[in-house]
């Protein structure tokens, strides 16, 4: 390759898709590449992160973007001071994500590295405690969040206000509620990125010595020695399993199998026994329904706390196979105890000193390890769906106030612009006239939404200009799986020698099977027993239907990608990070995935 | 100790002191057929038998004579002692308590079984003849003089020209070499071959590398065939590799002759695999087994018997330590990164990035 051919496209070739030509209007000015950068800005490497952003932003969504690279820099660059590593730059390109790690000046990595072992030493040091408050802080948090509420504006003052000799309106609370929205989802990604690059660099650390022992050996078997069983991440599968179980024992079942999530609960709640289901689905719901389809990094998430539905569908599935007499519940003591037996194995072939730095190893990415499981559950699951409930209160308020008229009409106004709308609402109020935006929203959301669906109908580019030559950057490596292999899978046709297509093993295995290619999950329903599941990238939720298929390929992630821990959990065959398997296979394909080779090849179309 | 016990011992009964009466192959057997593991049933025809021959008929001032006149350096001397004492082994009758513990240790076994005879070396004999080929084996053997004519046979394989040449070269005394046989119920072998419980090109002890082959395994173990070949990740218990190749001949069983014969592989069965992926994952495992059990890598000789059902087919036929990687000095890191220095070194360097 010569410097004349850039392995990708640069960002300032890349033409704007039919329909989207005007997109970089719905986007603040810090995310995009300005024609004054270009020279800088080319000469750097982007990575599209697809893996967390998998479909274009509203512009209200970039707010996840924004706060998740500000608290994963912040880490680096400014408490830890992690030696050769700052954060990651982040540009948003026809609706897409591209990241671009920014690394330290050589010159001045050696100075930080005290700085470093203080202060990160001192976390390692005291993983247990300073987690222990992380959560009690998490839970503070998501608590506050919960308290919020977003009132319309009364016709008058109410007159004990006026009387108190308060001084202050309505409006004022209204304000305040929304900059606590966003300022409790900021801290919580400042709370989100505290333990996570550590617990990363732990992981990576112990990857780094086994591997060098072992150079043969599957990453997958790595990951397994350090994998919890127990993750709070599993709990809201599991208490739907347990759900199921009961409601089989007490003989609701059948008054569950049919309905409305409402009729259904109805007639449990009427059944003999009933009382005590319904008392565990209670239980269950708050706070384990908190719990997205999605990842959480979208308005368009669908929580099972606010849709029911979802997680009656999977509780259906699992009574069905309950009632046929499935061991539905995890082998969680035959997991921990494989766990062991992998670890205790491959210690038995090092030798003595080697054993030793083993164990210390092991010994702290176990301890470290569930902080990157869990995470995902307090801050993702719960602490976000709960900010995403609150926005959405806030978005039907001002639709009822004429500003828009569909409930998600706000997320297509950024989070500075939704402040404008309530100065507006509030202004407007207080002056006693009309208000500016009823004219202007409904207009610009059309168009603005236009736009995104415009973005939406095209992939994006795995990356943009130049690869540096090899990838070093830890957290390129850590968090999103790239290495130098990767770049060169997606710059070539993703297609190994015999025209299978290439990915990372995931999770061992082979399996023949037909493919259902899912795109949201919305399209979960779809899937058949037996089927191998093909999609961009799965989420925690997708839990349940693990247990119906046969195999899993997507398009991101890697070894420590969700699709890959939950197949090893449930010992079916995965390939993920083909970069293109959701595109190139299609519903109904027979397909063979070889999850030890970590290839999917397609046997009939 | 009865003539029985001195002379035969089922595999059953060798005890760890009864190595160096019974020889590698033997207490091998002995040692797995006692730990459980599956091995075709039979029994060792001690040293004791080859030394009780050895002073009958005064074979041995026989045998020293015909050393003594044999100069080392000039290889047709070497051949023609080493002619003259295998003949005279084969023509000496054993002596009778002998042959008659033979007899009924194989009488034990069943009526007219079919035999495998192999020597089973002492310590002191040619550290690589086994590997060599150098001792016989004889299989498909039916009927008691066949099984007492072979096991004269494989004693009289210690005097191969190649054996008589090493001992002089290394000072060894001739008549101190016993030898051992073990006398081993015939495996109708689908398929057979050998599992490594290391990579043997690279060592990578992480891998158990499986050849195997059509019928008998010693078409893999001599080189005739090319085997399918698999390598299975040890700790994973997965397949990582396979390469399956056209086995053009076997080894199986005449019974009518008496004798395992070599023929061609029917092409419906050439080119495909000889174990299913289930079988393949069980050689693995016992090989495994095999490791553990011997606290070291082995070299596992095994066979799918064709008459026991799945599941319960699998046989080991011999297990001994690998030797080439095992002797070889591993180059050892002088110290680990550990704690806080190590995550700052994989920061600034991590594993991926090295290729």
């Amino acid at each position: 390759m010569d410097a004349q051919t850039p392995m990708f496209p640069s960002p300032y070739e890349v033409e704007a898709p039919a329909g989207a030509e005007d997109w970089k209007s719905i986007y603040p000015y810090y995310v995009q590449y300005q024609p004054e950068r270009r020279a800088e800005e080319e000469g750097k490497f982007w990575f599209c992160n697809s893996q967390h952003w998998p479909t274009p932003f509203r512009p209200f969504d970039t707010i996840m973007v924004d706060f998740a690279t500000k608290g994963l820099g912040q880490y680096n660059t400014r408490h830890l001071l992690v030696p050769p590593a700052n954060g990651v730059d982040y540009r948003i390109l026809n609706g897409y994500v591209y990241f671009s790690p920014i690394g330290v000046d050589p010159s001045e990595i050696e100075a930080r590295v005290p700085q470093f072992l203080e202060r990160a030493g001192h976390y390692y040091a005291n993983w247990d405690d300073l987690l222990a408050n992380w959560k009690k802080k998490v839970l503070a948090t998501i608590d506050e969040m919960n308290a919020i509420s977003f009132d319309p504006l009364p016709e008058v003052v109410d007159v004990d206000w006026v009387k108190s000799g308060k001084g202050l309106d309505n409006t004022y609370d209204l304000f305040n509620a929304y900059d606590d929205a966003i300022r409790l989802c900021y801290k919580t990604w400042q709370y989100h990125f505290e333990f996570l690059n550590l617990g990363y660099a732990a992981y990576l650390d112990f990857f780094g010595f086994v591997k060098e022992q072992f150079p043969s050996i599957p990453d997958q078997a790595i990951a397994k020695m350090v994998q919890g069983v127990d993750s709070e991440l599993f709990r809201p599968d599991d208490e739907l399993k347990k759900l199921a179980k009961l409601a089989v024992e007490l003989g609701v079942a059948d008054k569950l199998k049919t309905g409305t999530v409402d009729a259904a609960l109805a007639a449990v709640a009427a059944a003999p026994g009933g009382d005590q289901w319904i008392a565990q689905w209670e239980a269950a719901k708050d706070p384990w329904f908190n719990f997205t389809s999605g990842n959480g990094f979208y308005s368009t998430d669908k929580y099972w706390i606010d849709h029911l539905d979802i997680p009656m569908t999977y509780l259906r599935d699992y009574i069905e196979r309950v009632e046929a007499g499935d061991e539905i519940m995890r082998p969680t003591a035959r997991l921990l105890e494989e766990r062991d037996r992998i670890a205790g194995e491959y210690r038995d072939m090092m030798d003595e000193e080697a054993q030793e730095v083993f164990d210390g190893k092991l010994g702290l990415a176990r301890t470290v390890f569930p902080y990157v499981e869990d995470h995902n559950f307090y801050i993702e699951h719960w602490a976000l769906g709960v900010f995403w409930r609150k926005m959405r209160q806030l978005s039907n308020l001002l639709k009822d106030q004429g500003y828009w008229d569909t409930e998600d009409g706000m997320f297509f106004l950024s989070r500075n612009e939704v402040r404008d709308v309530l100065w507006d609402y509030g202004s407007s109020w207080a002056i006693g006239c009309g208000q500016q935006g009823l004219a202007h929203w409904p207009r610009e959301i059309e168009r603005r939404r236009k736009i995104v669906d415009a973005l939406a109908q095209h992939s994006p580019l795995p990356a943009l200009n130049n690869p540096p030559e090899v990838i070093t950057e830890p957290f390129t490596i850590m968090l999103w799986g790239i290495t130098s292999d990767s770049i060169k899978r997606w710059a070539g046709s993703g297609e190994g020698e015999d025209g299978a297509l290439q990915g990372m093993a995931g999770s061992p295995g082979v399996v023949e099977g037909v493919a259902r290619v899912l795109r949201s999950p919305d399209q979960l329903g779809e899937l058949q027993k037996g089927e191998v599941l093909v999609t961009p990238v799965t989420a925690p939720s997708w839990a349940p239907v693990f247990g119906k298929i046969s195999a899993a390929v997507t398009d991101i992630g890697g070894m420590m990608s969700h699709a890959a821990i939950v197949c090893r959990e449930y010992g079916l065959p995965a390939v993920t990070g083909t970069g293109s398997a959701s595109s190139k296979i299609k519903t109904g394909m027979r397909v063979r995935v070889d999850g030890n080779a970590g290839t999917v090849t397609i046997l009939e179309d | 100790m009865s003539a029985n016990d001195l002379y035969t011992l089922d595999f059953s009964t060798i005890g760890a002191g009864d190595h160096a009466r019974v020889g590698g192959k033997c207490a091998s057997l002995g040692e797995m057929t006692q730990a459980g593991v599956a091995v075709p049933p039979g029994f060792a025809v001690t040293t004791d038998a080859f030394a009780a021959m050895l002073e009958h008929h005064g074979l041995r001032a026989e045998i020293e004579r015909a050393l003594a006149n044999v100069d080392p350096e000039d290889i047709d001397s070497v051949d023609r002692a080493a002619q003259a004492i295998r003949i005279r082994i084969r023509s000496h009758h054993m002596p009778a308590d002998v042959e008659a513990a033979i007899r009924a240790a194989y009488a034990e076994m069943g009526e007219d079984m079919a035999v495998a005879v192999r020597s089973s070396a002492t310590a002191e004999d040619l550290p690589d003849a086994s590997f060599a080929g150098q001792q016989d084996t004889y299989l498909w053997v039916i009927g008691a003089d066949d099984v007492v004519a072979k096991v004269r046979d494989c004693w009289a394989s210690l005097f191969t020209t190649r054996a008589v040449a090493y001992r002089e070269k290394q000072g060894i005394a001739h008549i101190d070499v016993l030898m051992s046989v073990a006398v081993q119920k015939m495996v109708n072998a689908r398929a057979a071959g050998v599992a490594m419980t290391l990579d043997p090109g690279t060592g990578d002890r992480t891998r158990i590398v499986i050849d195997a082959s059509w019928g008998l395994g010693e078409m893999v173990v001599s080189g005739v065939v090319t085997p399918d070949n698999y390598s299975v990740e040890k700790v994973l218990e997965e397949i990582i590799d396979r390469k399956i190749s056209d086995k053009h001949v076997e080894l199986v069983g005449d019974p009518a002759r008496g004798e395992a014969v070599e023929r061609e592989v029917d092409a419906a069965r050439r080119k495909v695999p000889c174990l299913s992926d289930e079988e393949v994952i069980a050689v693995a495992r016992l090989a495994k087994r095999l490791e553990k059990q011997n606290k070291c890598p082995q070299d596992v000789e095994w066979a799918i018997d064709a008459d026991l059902p799945a599941g319960e087919n699998l046989l080991a036929l011999q297990s001994r330590p690998e030797t080439i990687w095992s002797q070889k000095k591993k180059e050892k890191k002088s110290s680990y990164a550990t704690g806080m220095m190590s995550i700052v070194g994989t920061l600034t360097n991590p594993y991926a990035s090295r290729g």
